[in-house]
């Protein structure tokens, strides 16, 4: 039997301590910046030793051979100069091809950090990181010991509703008290991370939650991927929401109608920090009788919404990247275009509908098949 | 004051005054004064006046905060964080007023009636169900619903007849209700309305316990201002029950076909009426019966739902009159409108919308052209 | 019933006069922070000749008469400085008439820029005309009187610039035709070819006649607006990448916005972008090409286009803005008012430290709304300052937080924009003697008596 767990005010208002306690306000107090101590674990000799050089070689934004993959791999790790951290677009990729347990990305935005390779506008930059400091108005459900965490995606908020998340609601939590931060390796800013993602594991920590299900890829990588390789701990279990929906989905058997319907799926980059937890994808369609088409742009090969494109690299790459990436939908007869992220819905959502593909969310698309929409 | 701390916010920038779409103003006091005075944004800034003690409790100040018609079109369409509680400010207002006894005659005889008599014509109160006399509405026993009249529906003529009607029609499709006959009294919206709360409370708790003593648990109200205040003020009372407008029940009753209608051609425009609207976010049910009768075309006034306009009479004005009367008094604006739409009958689903709107065509001179009917009444003529 | 009230009454009727104290408080004063005057009367009149009748027996008793729209101007430009009688232009709302194919329209002196695009989308869905984000209420007669600035401004000027003919109620109570009108019955230039005597009223705030008629330019409105921001960190680069974007002529209209909330708006400028287009690719099209302006700012990383969430748009597409009125409840508290001199846009920088300098000093939550005029020609730079109606304190600060920009603005080659009384002099005073002069003659030979809304413009 869970019990119901509720937070005490005293909880409540320690995580509003860390609130205003921004960068600025602790560089000022002097106080030690927390950031600091967290290192990331690289291991160079891999690389060595690496007999593909998967992550450069895979890059669909860069062109290169294994043995130049190898030679900037090495730039890079040493903290030379390499084109690679002028022209590496933030997609993520290299993360998942890198099956060696490395992360490439992660050191690449180590060294953009340390050279002052910006990647995107400092504007924008600036933008996101005071979008996502946290100021205590974050929302918390009926928190259990299982909960659903929509990190700081209000879209969440609507998104999640109906009978797939019956054994759950309403016990979720939602704000920039839980935001992962991950998103500042796309501005090559680890320092944020560094510094809030601990004081967000702590606020679930508070919570004395023991499951977390991540409704967002980013949040999940953070728990499995960012947190392991900067060594932070993470005290409680993340589950990924795919394979919570496909164990519900399950559940509900009978319930489940196929849709007979043929879609896309737009993979996010965030998804890269979790590729073990791709395959659900495949599962899930399977599960609600959906026709999963089989295009150039999927699985290792996705492209980018083109949303972070934009903001970062301006008009011709977005539009590009975009319009590969809708033609190939259009071309392979999708009627429906399935987002697991709804950052990249917002980015392509108009665009896909001109071409008569309906764009739709995971979960809203499973809730279809349970008769719900 | 309530709301004190929330006055002085008002920028007066006037967007509370017009539809959404910026095509009219629209609201009632302020089209038939026309001076920013009688616009939310000038009660709001002369409410702060007074309680500076900038400016006196005078004639024209009571004559500005009791001609509002709490219509909520400000509450509606004010841009502001606290456009919620724009009708209450003004009922706050009139309270402070009532409190110190200082009120337009017609408002002090209104209350003075109900006070005495339950109802504000100072008919006995041992009358009151006889409008249902010759009915075969049944007195309220044990009934699925109470159908609740109101002051109006039970003494005026025009509004009786439209009970009748409305009373039949449920009864012949089936529903079972009853009625309290001599022994209902004033439901308390426009007098609470009017500031009295006092009085409001006193009726409400009356009513409470009536309605729990006959164990009444559904109530179907005829008049969209009971069950406004049924809906929004007696919960807080003691008073939960479930409450319909009549339009509610009926509307599916005559989706199901348990009414079967004839054919009749003509042009019909909804008037939305503010308390079952804007107030309480009901649009659909009327319409929805309007739309299941055969022949009937529904055509839509360019203010309508919630940027309908008022037909004067809510907020008291029904009975105190202050902003009645003149080419520009809201009911003989509606009409207009209605007539711009091309509809020939206007459908309302309130009695006092129902006087004021017939009082404007008669105003207006054009009973030729158009018709004022309850909704009730227009099912009625091409009943099988 | 006075002598005066019994002779308005009979030219408006009883209704529409008023002599109460009611009227006299809300009359005396509008939403900004100049000091409160009473009128000593208001008036609601629905005709022409109801005004011109009104404007007279205001002559013959020497009595001021002050024309107000909406009263939202916010400088106190509607207070009855010297009492008289307050016009209240708002029963007088009608869009008379619509031609089409010569693109303008004839409305009256009260009628409301939200009625006028409400009326053009429902009748007329291929027109459209230059929206201020004022709120809805405000008229158009007073927009174009105080040379306002709507969404086509940096298409076509100030929307003033945009007046096809005037008809005006002179002090003496004559109707005068101004434009082509007044020898053709089309309402095409309000000057030219002829000697454009529309500058004898516009700018002047009522104190050489009433506008009673406005004939204003129309424009074609496509059926698709979008709206881009770019954000950049550096201020000094903003008058680039104006000049950028206007070389362009792709855009609708070109705004800029500093503030410190929501957060999202912290530490950055925001050139807010409105495109349109008749189909995708018009749009489509439009887009690339201001993006493909700023390109190089997106290269150095001095600037990029946000990513706009969904929910922000319609906030931002919608005309007007109601957003903007919002502003003046930031600290719950009901007002604000705003200083916003013409300027040169190379200033963009100089305005923009100058106003966080201002709010950090007097302790004020402020906005920097700036609109891009003409091709870059100038812009308005609005120094806009939220305060709580309750809060005397609060309010003072932001009275001499304004001061400062008044003196600011003179110093850095900007003109007032609906200057205070306080500012008229000033720039009266620093204003070329000939021109100075040229303003006494025209203004004691139209209104001799200076009944027109006076203390306004007065040259001594
Ligand atoms: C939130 C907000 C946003 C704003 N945004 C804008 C904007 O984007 N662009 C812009 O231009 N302005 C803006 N303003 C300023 C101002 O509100 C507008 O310019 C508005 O159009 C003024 O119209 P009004 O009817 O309120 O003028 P009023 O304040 O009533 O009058 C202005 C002046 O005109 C005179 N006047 C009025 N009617 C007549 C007449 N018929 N004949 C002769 N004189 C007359 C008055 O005596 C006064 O001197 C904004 C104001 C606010 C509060
Ligand atoms: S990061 Fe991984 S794939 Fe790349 S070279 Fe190193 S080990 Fe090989
Ligand atoms: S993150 Fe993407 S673009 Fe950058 S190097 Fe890795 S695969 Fe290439
Ligand atoms: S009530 Fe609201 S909309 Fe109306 S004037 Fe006041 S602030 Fe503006
Ligand atoms: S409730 Fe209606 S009548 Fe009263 S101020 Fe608001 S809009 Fe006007």
């Amino acid at each position: 039997m869970e019990v119901g767990l509720h937070i005490p005010f005293s909880a409540k208002t320690e995580f509003l301590r860390h609130d205003y306690f921004s960068m600025d306000k602790k560089k000022a107090s002097g106080l030690p910046i927390g950031g600091t101590m967290y290192r990331l674990t690289f291991d160079e000799n891999l690389c060595k030793t690496c007999p593909t050089c998967d992550c450069l070689v895979k890059c669909q934004y860069m062109d290169l051979k294994v043995d130049e993959a190898k030679e900037e791999m090495i730039k890079i790790i040493n903290g030379d100069d390499s084109f690679v951290l002028q022209d590496c677009i933030t997609c993520y990729g290299c993360e998942e091809y890198c099956t060696r347990g490395n992360h490439p990305f992660y050191l690449i935005t180590e060294r953009r950090e340390e050279k002052g390779i910006l990647t995107a506008p400092r504007a924008i930059t600036k933008q996101w990181v005071n979008i996502g400091e946290q100021r205590g108005k974050y929302k918390l459900g009926d928190i259990k010991q299982k909960i659903l965490s929509f990190g700081f995606v209000p879209e969440l908020l609507e998104l999640v509703q109906g009978r797939l998340f019956d054994d759950v609601m309403p016990s979720y939590v939602f704000g920039q008290e839980f935001f992962c931060n991950v998103v500042y390796i796309h501005f090559a800013n680890t320092s944020i991370i560094k510094e809030r993602l601990p004081l967000i594991i702590d606020n679930f920590r508070k919570l004395g939650v023991q499951e977390v299900v991540c409704m967002h890829d980013e949040c999940y990588g953070a728990f499995t991927s960012l947190a392991p390789a900067y060594g932070m701990e993470v005290p409680f279990k993340p589950i990924h929401y795919f394979e919570y929906l496909y164990n519900r989905l399950k559940e509900l058997g009978d319930e489940v109608r196929p849709l007979n319907i043929k879609v896309a799926y737009q993979r996010p980059c965030s998804s890269r920090l979790s590729p073990d937890k791709h395959h659900f994808v495949g599962d899930i369609m399977e599960l609600i009788g959906v026709d999963l088409v089989e295009r150039e742009y999927q699985a290792e090969n996705a492209l980018c919404c083109g949303d972070v494109l934009g903001m970062i690299y301006g008009y011709d790459l977005k539009n590009d990247v975009q319009k590969r990436n809708i033609d190939d939908m259009v071309e392979h007869g999708a009627e429906y275009c399935v987002f697991n992220c709804p950052v990249c819905q917002n980015a392509l959502a108009a665009k896909i509908t001109k071409k008569a593909i309906k764009p739709i969310h995971i979960i809203d698309l499973c809730r279809m098949a349970i008769g719900e929409k | 004051m309530k709301y004190q701390d929330i006055i002085h916010r008002c920028f007066r920038c006037g967007y509370c005054k017009f539809t959404s779409d910026y095509y009219d103003f629209n609201c009632p006091s302020y089209r038939k004064f026309g001076f920013e005075t009688y616009a939310p944004g000038g009660r709001m800034w002369l409410i702060q006046a007074w309680l500076n003690g900038e400016i006196k409790n005078s004639e024209r100040f009571q004559e500005i905060l009791f001609s509002c018609a709490t219509c909520a079109n400000c509450v509606e369409h004010c841009v502001f964080t606290f456009s919620d509680d724009l009708v209450n400010i003004f009922i706050a207002a009139r309270e402070e007023m009532v409190n110190k006894g200082i009120i337009p005659p017609p408002v002090r005889d209104y209350l003075k009636n109900i006070n005495t008599s339950g109802n504000p014509y100072k008919e006995p109160a041992n009358e009151r169900g006889k409008w249902a006399d010759g009915t075969s509405i049944p007195a309220y026993d044990g009934h699925e619903y109470l159908f609740y009249i109101g002051c109006v529906g039970s003494y005026d003529e025009r509004a009786k007849k439209i009970a009748r009607t409305v009373g039949n029609v449920l009864i012949e499709a089936g529903v079972s209700l009853g009625i309290l006959s001599n022994r209902e009294t004033c439901d308390g919206n426009e007098v609470r309305s009017l500031g009295e709360i006092g009085l409001f409370q006193f009726l409400a708790e009356q009513n409470v316990t009536l309605f729990k003593e006959l164990r009444v648990k559904k109530i179907i109200t005829l008049d969209p201002h009971a069950f406004n205040t049924f809906t929004q003020d007696y919960p807080s009372l003691g008073g939960e029950f479930e409450i319909y407008h009549y339009t509610q029940v009926l509307a599916p009753l005559i989706q199901s076909k348990k009414l079967s209608l004839k054919d009749r051609e003509a042009k019909i425009t909804f008037h939305d009426p503010c308390y079952l609207g804007r107030h309480n976010g009901e649009y659909e049910a009327p319409r929805k019966i309007l739309e299941s009768i055969p022949g009937f075309s529904l055509i839509e006034m360019d203010q309508t739902r919630e940027n309908a306009l008022c037909c004067g009479g809510g907020g008291g004005n029904f009975f105190t009159d202050i902003l009645g009367g003149g080419e520009d008094s809201p009911n003989r604006i509606r009409v207009r409108q209605a007539l711009d739409s091309g509809a020939q009958i206007i459908a309302v689903a309130c009695p006092q919308c129902a006087k004021m709107l017939e009082d404007a065509v008669k105003a207006e001179e054009v009973g030729h052209k158009i018709e004022v009917l309850d909704v009730a009444e227009i099912v009625v003529r091409p009943l099988a | 019933m006075s002598d005066i009230t019994l002779s308005l009454a009979q030219i408006v009727g009883e209704q529409y006069v008023s002599n109460k104290a009611e009227e006299a408080y809300f009359y005396a004063r509008d939403p900004g922070l100049m000091p409160a005057h009473k009128p000593d009367y208001v008036v609601v009149p629905e005709t022409v000749e109801e005004v011109q009748k009104i404007v007279r027996l205001a002559s013959k008793k020497k009595m001021p008469i002050v024309p107000m729209g909406a009263g939202m101007s916010l400088t106190g430009l509607t207070i009855p400085l010297k009492g008289g009688i307050v016009i209240d232009m708002k029963r007088m709302n009608k869009v008379l008439e619509v031609h089409e194919k010569a693109r303008y329209v004839i409305v009256e002196g009260g009628t409301s820029h939200g009625l006028l695009k409400a009326c053009l989308e429902k009748n007329y869905p291929r027109l459209r005309h230059s929206v201020p984000d004022s709120p809805a209420t405000s008229t158009i007669a007073a927009n174009v009187m105080i040379h306002g600035q709507g969404r086509l401004t940096q298409q076509y000027g100030f929307n003033s610039d945009m007046v096809a003919g005037l008809e005006v109620v002179l002090p003496s109570g004559e109707l005068c035709k101004i434009g082509s009108c007044s020898l053709s019955p089309e309402w095409f230039s309000k000057g030219a070819p002829l000697p454009d005597l529309s500058g004898l009223f516009l700018g002047w705030f009522g104190a050489t006649g009433i506008i009673t008629k406005v004939a204003l330019k129309l424009y074609p409105r496509k059926k698709m607006r979008d709206v881009e921001i770019f954000v950049t960190d550096r201020e000094d680069l903003v008058p680039d990448m104006v000049y950028e974007l206007t070389h362009t002529e792709m855009v609708e209209d070109i705004n800029i916005f500093a503030q410190p909330l929501p957060v999202i708006f912290k530490d950055n400028h925001h050139i807010t972008l409105f495109i349109t287009g008749d189909t995708d690719e018009e749009l489509e099209f439009k887009r690339k090409m201001i993006w493909d302006s700023l390109d190089g700012f997106i290269k150095s990383k001095d600037g990029g286009f946000m990513s706009l969430p969904p929910v922000m748009k319609p906030t931002l597409l919608e005309m007007p803005q109601r957003s903007v009125s919002r502003f003046a409840d930031v600290r719950k508290g009901g007002g604000f008012e705003y200083s916003g001199p013409i300027i040169a846009v190379e200033k963009y920088p100089e305005c923009s430290r100058k106003i966080m300098e201002l709010a950090s000093q007097y302790d004020l939550a402020y906005s920097a709304m700036a609109r891009i005029i003409g091709r870059s020609h100038c812009m308005m730079f609005g120094f806009a300052f939220t305060f709580n109606r309750a809060d005397p304190d609060m309010m003072e600060r932001t009275r001499k937080a304004l001061q400062e920009v008044a003196e600011f603005a003179l110093a850095a080659g900007g003109v007032y924009w609906k200057p205070t009384v306080d500012e008229q002099r000033m720039a009266i005073e620093r204003m070329d003697p000939n021109t100075r002069n040229l303003m006494k003659m025209i203004k004691t030979n139209l209104d001799p008596q200076g009944i027109m809304n006076p203390g306004n413009w007065e040259v001594h």
